[in-house]
């Protein structure tokens, strides 16, 4: 999965090399500016990435966690091992984590990479106006890359507690994804406005000012605050659920 | 209840816990409206090898289950190693090696990586020796040349045999295995009786459960045989062929004189098949009321011209099956 992720901005990067000119304004943001700058295919890949490959291959991992076990019959001897059940659901949601961390960093740095490799990697230009070296503006994309790994971990409780539901993982891993994406759909209707600051996905596409100079925060501050949120209302649900489970599988 | 009295190892609840392996008291489990385990009393000496007898779905895996902590009681307690269950489960699992209803492992791992990611989560397993038990765990079920294969590439005995590896890991007190011998051939089989015996050689307390009672006979001292759900007897293998129904056979030519003493001896004679002169008197008797010794001396005492004299006990197989029914249907 993690190869697939890495090969989206490695696609749009051998697009836009390919059919040379890309007419402005048409295609995702930043699409027109990678052939003058390669950075840009790292923010684009992310960007491309965030309403559905990234939430897909997160729902796959953290659906899996505890109901791929229990499908398997391994969670009995996990259990019996002993591995505590409170410990296991805490290692199983730590590499989920870990997984969001990995699955975003191999999109933004196989896209830093295509992009120097295809294209010349020069100052960047910030929505701000202003200019920053290419060192200071990869620190942006890492910062980019942190944003949405904190954007993913709402979403990898949610996972985790639907996973201690079922011994399906493929169940499991489906609702995740139609969280995610029901998500996304709510969030776009103007008529569930007092909806959106709540909803998981509000803040994912919200790091455009980590691209101003200097960057605001607020948006990362407050969409952490909601993940958090998730975390520890999903995360609460499935120890409720998980330590009180027969396992029977 | 299908017939038999059920007979007590042990008394006294309270000495029996520090001496028990295993103890339960009124143990139930109700899934929906089918109670799957009802009330049962277990009591597992420690040091012994006990069978725990019954046809499919009598609820043998259910009661393992609860044994370790993995499903909840409906009723009842449990004592493991002389501590409380569940409470105490972290404490007392590390002492506990099992085979649940079948092996499973992750079919892209090799025998040997399943084994490392199991012991690595038991927190209480030492990594420094975690290679060596491995390696001691697997050629003890013989699976040391196939060690590094992927565990897909198994065949149904081989992934049984790496179940029991996973219960060898740690030096343990209690080993409980689910069907052990399913999907083993008779010399694997074999194997793991020898296995057992040698386990319990060592002092490990070995609790087996089987719906064939010929596969662990040889190798328990004590058993429990359990019939929808309930424990229709329990105790050492000697107490349970003792409890089948004893019959005495004897052969004389004096049929009416025989029947007189068994009669005045407080047993029920009934007359058998007459052979040329002689008659066969047969009657049941409790095993503690009058011992055969006694009845032949009172038979010769009463001018009985005894000509065969026989008392002769039920074998554990046709008490097994008087005691569990013998049909195919499986229990519900
Ligand atoms: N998860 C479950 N849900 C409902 N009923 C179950 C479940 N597991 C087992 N049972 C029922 O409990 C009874 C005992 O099953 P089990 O303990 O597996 O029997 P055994 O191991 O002796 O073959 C069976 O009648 C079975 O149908
Ligand atoms: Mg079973």
């Amino acid at each position: 999965m993690l190869v697939a992720l890495a090969g989206i901005p490695v696609l749009i990067a051998l697009a836009v090399r390919l059919t040379s000119r890309v007419p402005s304004g048409r295609g995702p943001a930043f699409l027109d500016r990678i052939a003058e700058n390669g950075l840009f295919a790292a923010v684009t890949g992310l960007l491309v990435s965030i309403p559905l490959f990234l939430p897909l291959t997160v729902g796959v991992v953290a659906g899996d966690t505890i109901a791929g076990e229990a499908g398997l019959g391994t969670l009995k001897y996990l259990l019996a091992a002993p591995a505590g059940r409170v410990r296991l659901l805490l290692a199983k949601y730590v590499g989920a984590a870990v997984f969001c961390l990995s699955a975003v960093l191999a999109v933004a740095l196989s896209g830093m990479a295509i992009g120097a490799l295809l294209f010349p990697v020069r100052p960047v230009t910030l929505l701000s106006g202003d200019t920053v070296s290419v060192g200071e503006a990869m620190v942006r994309v890492l910062l980019i890359a942190g944003y949405i790994t904190v954007s993913l971990l709402g979403m990898a409780a949610v996972g985790l507690f639907l996973s201690t539901l079922t011994d399906v993982p493929v169940g499991a891993m489906a609702a995740t994804i139609v969280v995610a994406i029901v998500s996304q759909v709510l969030d776009n209707l103007p008529q569930l406005e007092w909806l959106h600051p709540w909803l998981l996905s509000h803040y994912w596409l919200g790091f455009a000012d980590l691209l101003r100079q200097p960057p605001s925060f607020d948006n990362f501050a407050s969409n952490a605050w909601l993940q958090l949120g998730y975390i520890a209302v999903f995360g609460a649900l499935a120890y409720g659920r998980f330590t009180t489970k027969d396992v029977l599988s | 209840m299908t017939g038999g009295p059920a007979i007590q190892a042990l008394p006294g609840a309270t000495s029996a816990t520090e001496t028990s392996a295993i103890e339960t008291r009124g143990l139930s489990k109700r899934f929906g409206r089918q109670m799957a385990v009802d009330s049962i009393d277990l009591s597992v000496p420690r040091g012994s090898v006990f069978g725990f007898l019954g046809p499919n779905g009598c609820g043998k895996t259910t009661t393992i289950r609860m044994l370790l902590g993995l499903a909840s009681a409906t009723n009842g307690s449990i004592t493991l190693l002389g501590q409380d269950i569940p409470a105490r489960l972290r404490d007392v699992l590390p002492g506990v090696g099992a085979l649940v209803e079948g092996p499973a492992f992750y079919p892209f791992l090799s025998g040997a990586a399943n084994l490392h990611r199991l012991d690595t989560a038991d927190r209480h397993a030492p990594s420094a020796t975690r290679r060596q038990r491995i390696h001691e765990a697997l050629d003890r079920v013989g699976l040391s040349h196939a060690a590094g294969k992927k565990v897909k590439a198994y065949s149904l005995g081989m992934k049984q045999r790496l179940g029991i590896a996973n219960a060898l890991l740690a030096p343990r007190e209690l080993l409980i295995l689910d069907e052990p011998t399913n999907g083993l051939d008779p010399q694997g089989t074999r194997e793991v009786r020898s296995l057992v015996r040698s386990l319990a050689a060592g002092g490990t307390t070995v609790f087996v459960s089987s719906h064939l009672l010929a596969e662990v006979e040889q190798i328990c001292t004590h058993a429990a045989v359990m019939s929808a759900g309930r424990i229709v007897a329990q105790g050492t293998l000697s107490d349970l062929r003792r409890a089948g129904h004893v019959q005495l056979k004897v052969i004389t030519p004096d049929v009416g004189a025989a029947q007189g003493v068994l009669a005045r001896l407080g047993l029920e004679p009934a007359v058998g098949r007459q052979d040329g002169a002689d008659g066969q008197v047969t009657a049941e008797f409790p095993v503690d009321a009058v011992s055969p010794e006694e009845i032949a001396a009172a038979l010769v005492g009463g001018g009985v011209r005894l000509r065969g004299f026989l008392v002769e006990g039920s074998t554990l197989e046709e008490r097994f099956v008087a005691l569990t029914g013998e049909g195919f249907e499986v229990e519900q």
